[in-house]
């Protein structure tokens, strides 16, 4: 399926879409892939799967710690392919999350054609902007992929139009000024951004950074088409490091909880 | 061939690679359009080039003297000539950037800068900046720097700044500028960063060096006023690149003299231990700039090493990337013990303890001056930019010289 088909889905049950973020390799490869089919089991409607970077600076702590954790029992760019194929091959769209290093290294067209031939529905850039990522935008049009940049509340109406315009898929819109990580209180940021996004483009919007938990999830769906979460699914694997089978059943909770908050939105 | 950067902070020729640019998340792009901006105004706002100037001159100690080292010309066999960015405030070159970049802070109207720290000299020239304009101040360093330059980080502490030790990644510079970037993604509407070397994204590495620049312009003038001529090659190390782009500035136009840049080579270019970015690493994005980067078949950052913290660095400033490339200038590494013994000996020859970053460019001269007398004639000139003075490195030196172990303690020079 793809991304634009959840959103649609999404909206014809009149709720918000929710997009869960785990790296690949975290616990470990095999590991990775268990836990993101479960997050699409318990109501996760597309998968960003995160490729483990060494400098991760739009990442908080939770999310570092798990990256860092993945390099250190040695993922490859590669397996992050194959977890990728396993996750699609439960029919929801998987998006890779990568910061730009690693696809420029890996090739910029090998790259758009190895995650398309493993069924991968796109690539999440949040290091690069259009402006600068041209030969991704050239390798995603020639593969059909979605190409999903962010905004912020810092852009410019003329940057948020000029981004909006080369995205396909959806808009990723960071709710606060910040990295990843948990907070406490919604960003009051959001709805602004969604709504100055909105004004460009047809788009879905998604807003993401800083929605852990449904009540947050429920505020975040009634401005937006879609709500992103990822360092509380981490959080949830990190607190139960010692038992994999306790980590997959808490896991299974968190979605319930977040697409009972976007059904409520 | 053009020096400058084009519009997008892109450096070479557009038919050919490019580097530098800005690769960064779009919630910082307003803010370096922002400070993009507010650089060019000023350096063509003559006040605020006075206003620097001045501070430069009052402050920091500036111009710094450019020396004729004699004995230690006698055992290189050129002539060699010290520009003395060791005397300045703060111990470095450093102080020229930081000075620049908290002048445009006020200009701006912000009120709080962070910065990151490798060495620690970079942090101690933003602690003195932030309290010279009454900014607040946080440093981020890693927690490896913050043991092995401790004493920086009571200078730090002094002068007012929050020192935050980073323990993610390699926890050296890298990580400390990631951290940093961290930071300013969350307060970017009221902090500057002081990005401490020529190296970033757009427009750091264009504005670093401008606020850098003044080293190879006064050497340049100075040779002439002093010696009637121009060297025949200057020299400086590299890490991220600001006192070397700094120097080279200047003589990047006068095509007979050479330009030669000296990176970390750690325990050997041979080895996995070193940081000899152009020599041996490969194009990549690394901290918002397309340069040369360490890093693995993944494009993942293979740590550095050095035995000097300043130059401890995986990636390089984007210019250097292009003069390397085009060839205008050259780059070699030098190994942690070629530094060591070149420290020693210019503490001998000169009575100057230079800081172990700088000695990697004396190390340089020395091995370079055989080939320069041979191209320029026995009257040859090199002049070494000595970048900063050696007191932050006393820990270091004492463990590698064993220094004070016996009472007649013979260093190896």
């Amino acid at each position: 399926m793809s991304v634009a088909r959840a959103f649609e889905t999404a909206r014809a049950e009149g709720r918000a879409a929710l997009i869960g973020y785990l790296p690949a390799g975290f616990p470990d490869i095999d590991g990775s892939i268990s836990a993101m089919r479960t997050m699409v089991e318990s109501g996760c409607d597309v998968i960003e799967v995160g490729l483990p970077y060494t400098d991760p600076v739009m990442d908080g702590p939770t999310i570092q710690t798990a990256a860092q954790q993945a390099l250190e029992g040695g993922v490859r760019t590669r397996d992050v392919f194959r977890v990728v194929e396993a996750v699609a091959g439960t029919g929801a769209p998987t998006v890779v999350m990568t910061y730009w290093n690693p696809v420029e290294r890996y090739g910029v067209e090998r790259f758009a054609a190895d995650l398309a031939s493993a069924g991968g529905a796109g690539l999440i850039t949040p290091d690069i902007t259009p402006d600068f990522g041209q030969e991704w935008v050239a390798a995603a049009d020639a593969h059909d992929l979605d190409k999903i940049f962010l905004v912020a509340p810092s852009s410019t109406d003329e940057r948020i139009a000029m981004t909006t315009a080369e995205c396909r898929g959806f808009v990723y819109a960071t709710a606060v000024m910040g990295v990843t990580g948990a907070r406490k209180a919604t960003s009051d940021l959001a709805g602004p951004l969604v709504a100055r996004a909105r004004r460009t483009t047809d788009l879905p919007v998604a807003v993401g950074l800083g929605v852990s938990n449904g009540d947050q999830a429920a505020e975040i769906a009634t401005i937006a088409d879609g709500v992103i979460v990822g360092s509380a699914f981490v959080r949830t694997l990190l607190d139960h490091a010692s038992d994999p089978a306790a980590g997959l059943a808490a896991l299974s909770e968190l979605p319930r909880d977040l697409a009972g908050g976007v059904r409520r939105g | 061939m053009s020096f400058e950067a084009d519009g997008a902070g892109f450096f070479g020729s557009a038919d050919g690679q490019r580097w530098g640019g800005r690769f960064m998340p779009e919630a910082l792009v307003a803010a370096l359009d922002e400070l993009d901006v507010a650089w060019r105004e000023a350096m063509a706002d003559p006040r605020f080039v006075a206003d620097f100037d001045a501070i430069l001159r009052e402050y920091a100690g500036l111009p710094s003297s450019l020396y004729y080292a004699e004995r230690l010309s006698e055992k290189a066999g050129v002539r060699i000539l010290l520009k003395r960015e060791d005397l300045n405030h703060t111990g470095a070159h450093k102080i020229r950037n930081v000075l620049g970049q908290a002048l445009l802070t006020k200009r701006m109207g912000k009120t709080r800068v962070i910065a990151e720290t490798g060495a620690g000299q970079h942090g101690v020239a933003s602690a003195t900046a932030a309290a010279y304009f009454g900014l607040d101040c946080t440093v981020y360093m890693g927690a490896v720097d913050t043991r092995r330059q401790a004493l920086n980080v009571a200078r730090m502490n002094l002068l007012g700044a929050k020192v935050i030790p980073v323990d993610s990644g390699s926890a050296t510079l890298k990580d400390a500028i990631n951290e940093a970037l961290r930071d300013w993604v969350a307060s970017v509407d009221h902090t500057a960063y002081l990005f401490g070397t020529a190296a970033g994204p757009h427009p750091f590495p264009s504005m670093v060096r401008d606020f850098c620049r003044g080293i190879g312009d006064e050497a340049r003038q100075q040779s002439l006023d002093q010696f009637g001529r121009l060297p025949d090659a200057v020299a400086a190390c590299v890490g991220g690149g600001s006192n070397a782009i700094g120097l080279f500035t200047a003589f990047l136009d006068d095509a007979d003299v050479d330009v030669y840049g000296f990176e970390a080579g750690g325990d050997g270019v041979d080895t996995d231990r070193h940081a000899a970015t152009i020599h041996a690493g490969e194009s990549g994005v690394l901290h918002g700039a397309r340069t040369y980067v360490l890093q693995d078949e993944d494009g993942q950052t293979v740590e550095s090493h050095s035995i000097s913290a300043g130059l401890d660095y995986p990636g390089v400033g984007p210019q250097h990337a292009h003069l390397a490339q085009s060839g205008r200038a050259k780059y070699l590494p030098v190994t942690d013990a070629e530094a060591m013994d070149a420290l020693a000996l210019l503490s001998r020859t000169e009575g100057i303890i230079p800081a172990i970053e700088s000695a990697h460019a004396v190390a340089g001269a020395l091995r370079i001056a055989d080939e320069v007398k041979a191209a320029k004639g026995p009257d040859a000139t090199i002049l070494v930019n000595l970048s900063g003075r050696g007191d932050k490195d006393m820990e270091t030196a004492i463990d590698w010289f064993h220094l004070g172990e016996t009472d007649d303690q013979e260093v190896r020079a």
